[in-house]
């Protein structure tokens, strides 16, 4: 059980598209290491675009925040968008509701960056 | 006198592909229980993250050792125990992920994962191993009859006097 990623840029933000589920091992490397690259590229407005992941295990969740903070820490911002009903409970259970900013509408999502 | 459970024991290795395996057992025992959909998620997702902790916590990651895995089928209730070789931890002192300061952690959701969509949680280390037993109670009026009937001893009774029974016999 894998997760495919794939990029975008739209308006100077780059939308990481995540297909699949986002759990320990494999899946997770994949999103911390996509998250390093773009970093490593000086991109620092990052949408992840959930909408094709319908689960999230706790070490998935520890990845998206780990994220989260590394590019905060870079002095960028990581957003969340489309979340299907089973990400957006595990959100509001856990409270992460609370530290991420989430979006259920692309053009709008990237507005907020600017 | 109440009839035994139905019962499905697995014995996993300590791998990353046993938390899948056991992930997807228990949603078709879940199923094969009769809980809905939503309920069938929670369950397999507690398994999970309680097939995890074993592995990760438990047993270290090391492949030689083994993560125990048993359902118990009760007419009002399902039980799950997972059992690791690991020394074990106290509930009370796993700290909680939903504080101001514990938000922006990496990690130590999985046990409050467990807590809330299970109905109960236990931990019981003992002899170099550790079991996690958790219970999810049947909503439906089948079930509600059931319980009705009675069972005394608590939810896990009948899951330890067999567990006992089967060791006497070995």
């Amino acid at each position: 059980m894998t997760i495919k990623v794939s990029q975008r840029d739209v308006a100077g933000v780059v939308v990481l598209d995540l297909s699949g589920r986002i759990t320990l091992g494999e899946p997770s490397a994949r999103l911390r290491e996509s998250l390093r690259q773009l970093l490593n590229q000086g991109q620092k407005k990052i949408l992840l675009n959930l909408a094709d992941v319908n689960y999230i295990d706790s070490s998935g969740l520890g990845e998206l925040v780990s994220g989260y903070t590394t590019v905060k820490n870079h002095g960028g911002q990581l957003k969340l968008l489309n979340l299907t009903k089973k990400v957006n409970d595990l959100l509001q259970v856990t409270k992460l509701y609370t530290v991420f900013e989430v979006h259920d509408n692309e053009a709008r999502a990237v507005q907020s960056f600017q | 006198m109440s009839s035994r459970p139905r019962r499905v024991e697995v014995t996993l290795e300590t791998k990353v592909e046993s938390i899948d395996l056991g992930e997807e057992l228990a949603r078709r025992v879940a199923l094969t229980a009769g809980f809905d959909e939503e309920e069938q998620h929670k369950i397999s997702m507690a398994v999970r993250e309680s097939l995890i902790n074993a592995y990760q916590h438990g047993n270290q990651q090391d492949a030689r050792k083994n993560i125990g895995l048993n359902f118990f089928l009760h007419p009002n209730r399902l039980v799950v125990e997972v059992s690791d070789q690991g020394k074990g931890f106290r509930l009370e002192e796993v700290p909680d992920p939903l504080a101001e300061e514990g938000l922006l952690r990496a990690s130590g959701r999985g046990l409050f994962l467990i807590r809330a969509f299970m109905d109960e949680c236990a931990v019981e280390s003992r002899n170099g191993c550790t079991r996690l037993t958790l219970v999810k109670y049947l909503r439906t009026p089948a079930a509600a009859a059931s319980s009705e009937a009675g069972q005394a001893g608590g939810p896990a009774r009948e899951d330890r006097e067999w567990r006992e029974e089967r060791g006497s016999k070995r």
